[in-house]
């Protein structure tokens, strides 16, 4: 797919325009395309918020780029996040267990500074959830961390024209409260499974209709979504821990036919087979202990490494603020620690994310014509020394670990959570170089 | 420490360890850290029974013929948590495991620690796991007085043979923390928190002259919580105030000063902006988890509070902290971690989590170095403990090598 393809099919309908038109060049570094071996001493030239070159030393850099040496440093993609609760965002609310009409859309705050971490911890993409306590809580987001001050200027325009974004589904014990929740997990799967029947019936009645506008059914924003979800263009991100509950969804999922990412999979290890011959993708926590819920009870950093040597794809979530997005990369070094590949864990934090969001031919790794979302760290980024010095969205540079104010977002302190007080307030004495 | 950038795979080198074999044991090191000195390289360390018997480089230490041995890249004394509430807030997090808090008054002294304790609990195993073999635990922040807290060894499970201290602080919450969700139940504002602080104090003074009395009939009943209390007045235990914002910090200082107590700060995100009062003071402060999530009272936490207090001239040492959800605890090596990272750095942030702790623990006679006579707690490591990819390869509890695969 050429990079003029692209251009159309992903153009932003936003406010939102890529400033940077001169190209920047990156000179020196060490390059970890992901999709592709390492660069040392690589050359990356980034113009009009896509990537415009990248190859080895002497590779010709284009008249008029400005260029940065970057010698000893790391560039990789932006980190793709394929589940988090950035900005406070709330879905369904406490009326029933299905609201797939519910939009974070109509519930973030893009100020929130939680979206400051997040460009401190490299993060550029980024599936912000409504919460796990609902069968369907809603429909989630799927952002660029632009330096937006509006939920426009962080959208995503996917292929279908439409705003970006998954539908958030649970069971397991998150679900379960008084009716009219479900009491169990039976009840749980039986009423899924009623509301995607209505659907079905639905999308037949529409198709029946031919295009007559008086024999269409009345529009219903339940039906609609979850129709999205059986015609494949909405995937569902389905939380889920216990082994039983992953085959639970695997079943739904081969009588409805949906698209779906496992997200937690706390039981992971022990149903790596099943997960892998459904061919379902999934997207791992890594928690610091087991336990603080019953479900929760056997997660184990084996988990990663054990589904990627089943073959299935694997990506990683913060879940912020379960974790927070600052130590994104801490998830992926976990993931080696218990066996998992390096290679699989910084797939896990960008290439895969982006195959999780269906944005695969956007971001995720370095490629010429993708978008310009990378981070530049100080080193290995699997190690705990390293700091990340920059992140880019789309060609502009979002966090600069040299300017105070981001500093203070990466490392906290007062200020760091009111941006009221840090603008008032003394760098010096919380957040300064010194 | 050196830290190497290599794309290549990691190597791991397991240590076959015998199922909690007990006895005299000689482990070598590529690098030893005693934290009492600095780190020796191709170090060794005897252990006789329970004790360290020597400590060295290992052409200067004679091991007796046929001594079992463990081999690591890294050794260094097992990990000392200064502050957490494993053993009472439960793994599961179910109601019949939670005990690190009782809600039904805002000041209960007599609450014990011991009484509590939960040894086997699967989280005292899964952090002994990671090197950590003592833990101070007890009754957790979220009450003026919530409890007492004890010193223990992660191993052996009874109580008798792995206790330091059956009762080490008094763990008290100032601030947010300290405040009832219940307008009808006090405290419902900070004055008035402190106010019941200090009444309660001055009725433990009162009790204290009493029970001193000369004749025994004018000597008021035995009263467990004053009994508690006048530990604190007596100085013979210090006050554990779990405290962050900077009004709250100076509180408690003003306490301390006005019934001359010893206190020790806990949490203290707000530290830096009253770092004078702090260091004047002399108290230590064992500080917030680094990775603490930085809202509400905490919402000025920094990833470099341990390196500025550092600076300041602060004894402190690092915790793993009270987590009501998840993670069920966090892992007192992976905090000093990222203090270490943030400016901190390697050495003090080792002594976060070993010799300091001990010394603000008061039990560095017993644990946090590395040295002849004391007891032999020591962990294993296949590379830096802080990075993330290394594995704990091995964990020694009072002289007992226990049995973990390598996490």
């Amino acid at each position: 797919m050429t990079a003029e393809l692209l251009g159309i099919l992903l153009a932003s309908t936003t406010p939102w325009v890529p400033a940077q038109e001169a190209p920047v060049a990156f000179v020196g570094g060490l390059i970890l395309p992901i999709h592709a071996s390492p660069i040392t001493n690589g050359v990356l030239v980034v113009q009009s918020g896509r990537i415009q070159v990248i190859g080895p030393e002497g590779t010709a850099i284009p008249a008029g780029a400005t260029r940065r040496e970057i010698a000893g440093k790391v560039v990789m993609p932006g980190l793709v996040d394929t589940h988090s609760h950035l900005g406070s965002a709330a879905g369904a609310d406490g009326s029933s267990p299905i609201q797939p009409e519910v939009r974070v859309l109509d519930a973030l705050d893009v100020r929130d500074p939680s979206f400051s971490r997040a460009r401190a911890g490299g993060i550029t993409t980024v599936n912000v959830m409504p919460g796990s306590g609902h069968l369907i809580s809603g429909q989630t987001l799927y952002l660029k961390l632009r330096d937006g001050k509006r939920i426009d200027d962080l959208l995503i325009t996917n292929r279908q024209g439409r705003v970006a974004g998954g539908l958030k589904m649970a069971n397991g014990t998150n679900s379960r409260r008084d009716p009219p929740f479900p009491g169990t997990r039976g009840k749980s799967a039986a009423l899924v499974r009623e509301k995607y029947v209505a659907a079905q019936d639905y999308l037949s009645r529409i198709q029946k209709a031919g295009g007559d506008p008086s024999k269409m059914p009345p529009r219903d924003l339940t039906l609609e979504t979850l129709g999205e979800v059986l015609t494949g263009d909405r995937v569902v991100q389905h939380h889920t821990h216990r082994h039983d509950d992953i085959l639970t969804v695997l079943r739904l999922q081969r009588e409805f036919g949906f698209k779906v990412v496992l997200h937690h999979v706390s039981d992971g290890w022990r149903v790596a087979e099943d997960i892998a011959a459904a061919k379902v993708p999934c997207s791992v926590i890594m928690i610091d202990s087991p336990g603080g819920k019953l479900e929760a009870r056997d997660a184990d950093w084996k988990t990663p490494a054990v589904l990627e040597k089943a073959g299935v794809t694997v990506g990683f979530h913060t879940d912020d603020s379960v974790t927070d997005s600052r130590w994104f990369l801490r998830a992926a070094a976990l993931g080696v620690r218990a066996g998992m590949t390096r290679e699989g864990a910084l797939r896990g934090v960008t290439v895969a994310g982006a195959e999780i969001l269906d944005l695969s031919e956007r971001v995720g790794s370095l490629e010429v014509g993708k978008d310009a979302d990378l981070v530049i760290l100080s080193g290995d980024p699997l190690s705990l020394y390293t700091q990340v010095l920059e992140t880019w969205v789309e060609g502009r540079k979002v966090f600069d670990r040299s300017d105070p104010k981001d500093r203070l977002a990466a490392t906290g302190g007062l200020g760091a959570g009111d941006p009221r007080r840090a603008r008032l307030c003394c760098f010096e004495l919380w957040g300064g170089e010194q | 420490m050196k830290r190497s950038f290599c794309l290549g795979t990691l190597r791991v080198s397991f240590v076959l360890l015998a199922t909690m074999a007990r006895g005299d044991v000689a482990i070598y090191g590529e690098v030893v850290h005693t934290v009492a000195g600095d780190p020796i390289s191709r170090g060794v360390v005897l252990v006789k029974g329970t004790k360290i018997a020597a400590v060295g480089r290992q052409e200067d230490v004679a091991i007796p013929a046929g001594t079992p041995e463990l081999r690591a890249r890294v050794v260094t004394p097992g990990w000392v948590d200064a502050h957490s509430t494993v053993g009472l807030s439960g793994f599961l997090n179910q109601n019949h495991d939670q005990e690190q808090l009782e809600r039904s008054a805002p000041m209960q002294p007599e609450l014990r620690a011991i009484d509590a304790y939960n040894p086997r609990d699967e989280l005292v195993d899964y952090v002994r796991s990671l090197g950590v073999t003592t833990l101070h635990t007890g009754h957790a922040p979220g009450a003026l007085i919530s409890g007492q807290t004890m010193v223990v060894k992660t191993f052996p499970p009874s109580l008798d043979q792995s206790v330091l201290n059956p009762s080490a602080m008094l763990a008290a919450s100032l601030g947010d923390a300290a405040l009832s969700d219940k307008p009808d139940k006090p405290p419902g504002t900070r004055a008035k928190a402190v106010a019941l602080l200090r009444a309660e104090l001055i009725k433990a003074t009162e009790y204290a002259r009493k029970m001193g009395l000369p004749e025994a009939d004018k000597r008021p009943a035995r009263d467990l919580r004053f009994e508690m209390l006048g530990k604190l007045l007596d100085r013979s235990m210090p006050l554990l105030v779990t405290v962050h914002r900077h009004q709250d910090i100076l509180a408690a200082l003003r306490l301390a000063a006005e019934f001359n107590l010893r206190l020790v700060l806990d949490g203290a995100s707000d530290a830096p902006l009253v770092m004078e009062e702090i260091r004047a003071s002399g108290f230590p402060v064992i500080v917030h988890p680094t990775m603490v999530r930085p809202f509400q009272a905490a919402e000025n936490a920094s990833l470099e509070t341990a390196a500025k207090l550092r600076d300041g001239g602060v004894p402190i040492a690092l915790q793993s902290g009270y987590e009501s959800y998840v993670p069920r605890t966090r892992v007192v090596l992976f905090e000093a971690a990222m203090a270490a990272a943030n400016g901190l750095g390697f050495r003090s942030a080792l002594a976060a989590i070993t010799l300091d702790a001990a010394r603000i623990l008061g039990v560095a006679d017993r644990v946090g170095s590395l040295e002849p006579g004391k007891d032999a707690d020591v962990a294993l490591f296949d590379g830096d403990p802080f990075e993330y990819v290394t594995h704990c390869t091995g964990v020694v509890v009072s002289g007992t090598v226990m049995e973990a695969a390598p996490r």
